[in-house]
């Protein structure tokens, strides 16, 4: 059924990477000094690749749209990085983390990408911590590990709730060395407007300056984009405001196919959305699912405080539905049973629009330890809880801090309110093996690309995915590429491709500016995000998608004739870059419908209502949809169906089940 | 949901580019909740001025959930506005009272260009990193973690320091506009883990070196960094940093 090729080395699983690592061909020294390379986003992927090039030898180009490369989004991740590790003697093991990751994809990734993956998790904890990243230890002075949803080891290392921050710091530092030395050139607030593509082959991009608007031309032997997800589609997400598809539409618009777009995923623990005004919603770590309990009351319209409804009427409904697993169940089906919950009519808070968090039970629990520990036998309640309060506190107090500066509430003393929120993206930019597009010379990394977490992407593993492909992977297999690019001299950027990309990209910013209608840039997004939230959210089905796609359609004409953007091309101006963002999201909004309304099965993040089990769970259709949808971008805004069929030939495809 | 209902009258800083003088000009806001971030307020004044055929004001924000240190507001007097322990992003108007007037400036600093109304160039910070801000560590040179166990104390006191978001509140509040709090956090981070001892002396006379050549000022121990800083970062910092300088110049034998 594939007619599209993943190049995956033959032999078996296990082996596969080994052998590709010890066959692939190399460049020389000499050689990789004359090879440039550019990167496209500074987070986790981009800087790990980057500063990792430029240790190989490679001359190394590297963008941002902040104004550091320390800003990426990766540094808002909070819970925790995977690793198989087995420090916790709990009986991990590479093939577990390949099964786990595979299962909580819903059998929807590629076999070996994910083995991969759990092959140089190891590494990835190994490489940070010789860089001075402080993951969190025991007394004994080893690294300690928590749990995530999704397995039934622990494997997640961790710094405090601010994991993402020091891993990316990391990287940061590796990068600003090459820097220092000269070996990467590094180009901050600057946007990628258009890859260039010479004789089909990707040969540098066209970007623009946000600071002087001045449209600059970058050749590379290769291009890679690290550009993270897709997620503010959506309008509300936990995404930073800037984070964008831009680039990577962009490419998908020169070739590149983008894959199973309509995998999203939704965090089940955000702080509520609290009124029109909002922004952004703001994640609560999924490792605060390690001690908290996930509740809402027996009752309909219970309008009582937490505090006030007893034990014996409330209904820990993941941990009735899912003994095995309980709190700790996978993210798509903790946030659908929030819905379910909801919907049905048992929210809490004003907006009757949330569940509980609480850490009652397992503060005392703490406590008790605490108070043993110190000789105290038989404590009462209130010591318990003033014991357990400092042990929690020291666990997650970043993350309590946060709640209570946005809500206005004291999490310590009253359970958290929280709902499911836009978190992450699993569709990206189809790659093969190489992690190498469908365009050659162009690669994508991290979550810009589609490949390892399937339809839903287990905890704490984002960052091992990130960091992996930037340390591990890509400086490995884009060599395969650049081995036979030896011979190309660096293409001036006065060859007619940069002329043509360059007038495409001031074609669209000059068009963007003298539109001249009413209405800013934010009402186009938050009304598409209202779309894309009503029908192609956490719940979809046949009748909204093809309704969306038209709402979409109408959106699009409309924002191309009466979107306002204030200034000039010539200057800063973020309502000029906001309005292209937006124009790009609203394409991909409409691919996603169509993606979502083509794959008539229900798996992970993607829930089609029409394909449930008597139990509501997601009833996936293997016989038809074991494939991977990747779409090719056509004239107009039309889009051509291609399909990698996924073979399983390790694991055995079930259906997923954590009760 | 919350409706809002407080008035504000806020002084912002405009600036057309780095060329050109700026001023504080005023705006009247209507209709705000108490619930909006700060930067949620200046959406709505956003909102308003391109409705209006005007010019949105430049800020700088990216996660808004306190932790990628884009975010950069003078406000009241204070960077990160009135409450403690927070960024720009994280203040609420709950922290502020119908009728109030909220003056907004830029981070004000020589090192520290404006580049537009409430935007500056921080990249000064980028440069002090890449004089010495790392382990040298190539990828794929690293041991197994676990051979080098690190007293919790040290991995704990490591990443207090290493949890600087590099906002540059602590240059923007300091009346010598020194960039100490931030440079001797990186230092201390490294200096108190085993795996930054080979460079460790070489490391603090690089970076000072470039924390002066990028013109921030000198401390002078008024404390006002640690108390604006939205992380907690402590002073002691800049107290083992300059021990550290010391005995780089007095008994290391590596000078730079």
């Amino acid at each position: 059924m594939s007619d599209i090729n993943s190049n995956i080395p033959e032999g078996e699983l296990t082996s596969k990477w080994t052998k590709y690592k010890s066959s692939v061909p190399l460049v020389n020294p000499s050689n990789k000094r004359t090879i440039e390379v550019i990167i496209v986003g500074s987070g986790l992927a981009g800087a790990s690749a980057a500063a990792t090039l430029a240790e190989m030898g490679y001359k190394v180009k590297c963008f941002c749209f902040q104004d550091s490369p320390r800003r990426a989004h990766s540094i808002a991740a909070q819970g925790g990085i995977n690793a198989a590790k087995n420090y916790q003697n709990d009986g991990d093991s590479t093939y577990r983390l390949f099964y786990d990751t595979i299962k909580g994809g819903d059998y929807r990734a590629r076999e070996a990408n994910v083995h991969r993956l759990a092959e140089v998790s190891a590494n990835i904890i190994d490489q940070c911590v010789a860089q001075g990243v402080p993951l969190a230890r025991e007394y004994g002075g080893l690294l300690d590990n928590r749990s995530f949803g999704g397995t039934q080891v622990q494997r997640t290392f961790y710094a405090a709730g601010q994991t993402g921050q020091q891993l990316l710091l990391g990287a940061y530092s590796a990068l600003e060395r090459q820097i220092g030395m000269g070996k990467v050139e590094m180009y901050t607030r600057h946007e990628m407007l258009e890859v260039v593509k010479i004789d089909g082959k990707a040969r540098g991009i066209i970007a623009r300056n946000l600071i002087t608007g001045e449209i600059e031309r970058h050749f590379g032997h290769a291009v890679v984009l690290g550009t993270g997800g897709y997620g503010n589609v959506f309008y509300l997400s936990t995404n930073a405001m800037g984070s964008n598809v831009t680039a990577a539409w962009k490419a998908h618009k020169q070739g590149a196919y983008f894959a199973n777009p309509c995998y999203t995923q939704i965090h089940p623990t955000c702080i509520p959305v609290s009124g029109d005004h909002q922004s952004k919603l703001t994640l609560m770590s999924e490792s605060l699912r390690n001690d908290g309990r996930i509740w809402v009351p027996k009752k309909k319209d219970d309008n009582r405080k937490a505090s006030e409804i007893p034990e014996d009427e409330r209904d820990y409904y993941l941990e009735r539905r899912y003994p095995a697993f309980g709190n700790l169940v996978p993210r798509d089906v903790a946030s659908r049973a929030a819905k379910e919950r909801c919907d049905a009519g048992y929210g809490v808070g004003a907006s009757k629009l949330a569940v509980y968090l609480d850490f009652k039970a397992n503060t005392e629990r703490y406590g008790r330890i605490e108070a043993s520990k110190s000789g105290i036998h038989n404590p009462d309640k209130e010591t318990c809880m003033r014991l357990g309060t400092a042990v929690i506190k020291e666990k997650y107090g970043n993350l309590f801090d946060m709640y209570a500066q946005i809500t206005g509430e004291n999490p310590y003393e009253t359970p958290m309110r929280i709902y499911p929120a836009v978190h992450y993206t699993m569709g990206g930019l189809w790659v093969d093996y190489n992690l190498m597009t469908s365009v050659p010379g162009l690669y994508c990394t991290g979550e810009a690309n589609f490949s390892d977490h399937g339809a839903n992407r287990l905890g704490a593993s984002a960052l091992m995915q990130g960091l992996a492909d930037g340390y591990f992977v890509l400086p490995y297999t884009i060599g395969a590429y650049l081995s036979k690019e030896i011979s190309v001299k660096a293409i001036p950027t006065d060859h007619p491709a940069f002329v043509e990309a360059e007038e495409r990209a001031k074609g669209i910013l000059n068009k963007l500016i003298n539109i001249k209608g009413t209405k800013s840039v934010d009402h186009f997004h938050k009304r598409l995000g209202h779309i894309m939230w009503e029908k192609c959210g956490m719940a979809r089905n046949e009748k909204g998608l093809k309704e969306a796609i038209e709402e979409i359609r109408a959106l699009r004409a409309e924002f191309w004739s009466n979107v306002r953007v204030p200034g000039l091309a010539e200057e800063l101006n973020p309502e000029l870059e906001k309005a292209g963002r937006v124009a790009d999201f609203i394409e991909l909004g409409e691919l996603m419908c169509i993606d979502a309304l083509n794959r008539n099965e229900s798996c992970g993040g993607h829930f089609r209502e029409e394909y449930q089990t008597e139990e509501g769970e997601a009833l996936r259709d293997d016989e038809n949809f074991a494939y991977v949808a990747a779409w090719e971008f056509k004239e107009g805004v039309n889009f051509e169906l291609h399909k990698e069929e996924l073979k399983f030939e390790n694991i055995k495809v079930a259906q997923r089940s954590y009760k | 949901m919350s409706t809002g209902n407080m008035n504000l009258t806020l002084k912002v800083w405009r600036q057309k580019n780095n060329k050109t003088k700026g001023a504080l000009v005023d705006y009247k806001l209507s209709g705000i909740s108490p619930d909006m971030s700060f930067l949620e307020m200046f959406d709505v004044l956003n909102e308003d001025l391109i409705t209006k055929g005007e010019e949105p004001v430049v800020f700088d924000h990216d996660c808004r959930e306190g932790i990628c240190g884009m975010c950069s507001m003078f406000i009241n007097g204070r960077p990160h506005g009135p409450k403690d322990l927070v960024t720009t992003c994280q203040l609420h108007m709950r922290s502020f009272k119908d009728g109030d007037t909220i003056v907004v400036e830029p981070w004000r600093a020589a090192a520290f260009p404006v580049v537009k109304d409430l935007t500056v160039d921080r990249s000064a910070f980028d440069r002090v990193i890449a004089a010495g801000g790392f382990i040298s560590v190539n990828t794929g040179n690293a041991q197994d973690a676990n051979n080098l166990p690190i007293p919790k104390m040290k991995a704990d006191a490591a990443f207090e320091a290493a949890a600087c978001i590099g906002c540059g509140a602590c240059v923007a509040t300091c009346k010598n506009a020194s960039a100490m709090l931030f440079v001797s956090a990186k230092i201390s981070q490294l200096a108190l883990l085993p795996q930054g001892q080979p460079e460790r002396y070489r490391r603090v006379q690089s970076m000072v070196a470039q924390m002066d050549a990028e013109g921030f000022g000198n401390c002078t121990n008024t404390g006002a960094c640690e108390a604006e800083c939205p992380k907690g970062i402590s002073l002691e910092n800049i107290a083992l940093m300059n021990r550290d300088f010391a005995s780089a110049k007095f008994v290391s034998e590596e000078t730079v």
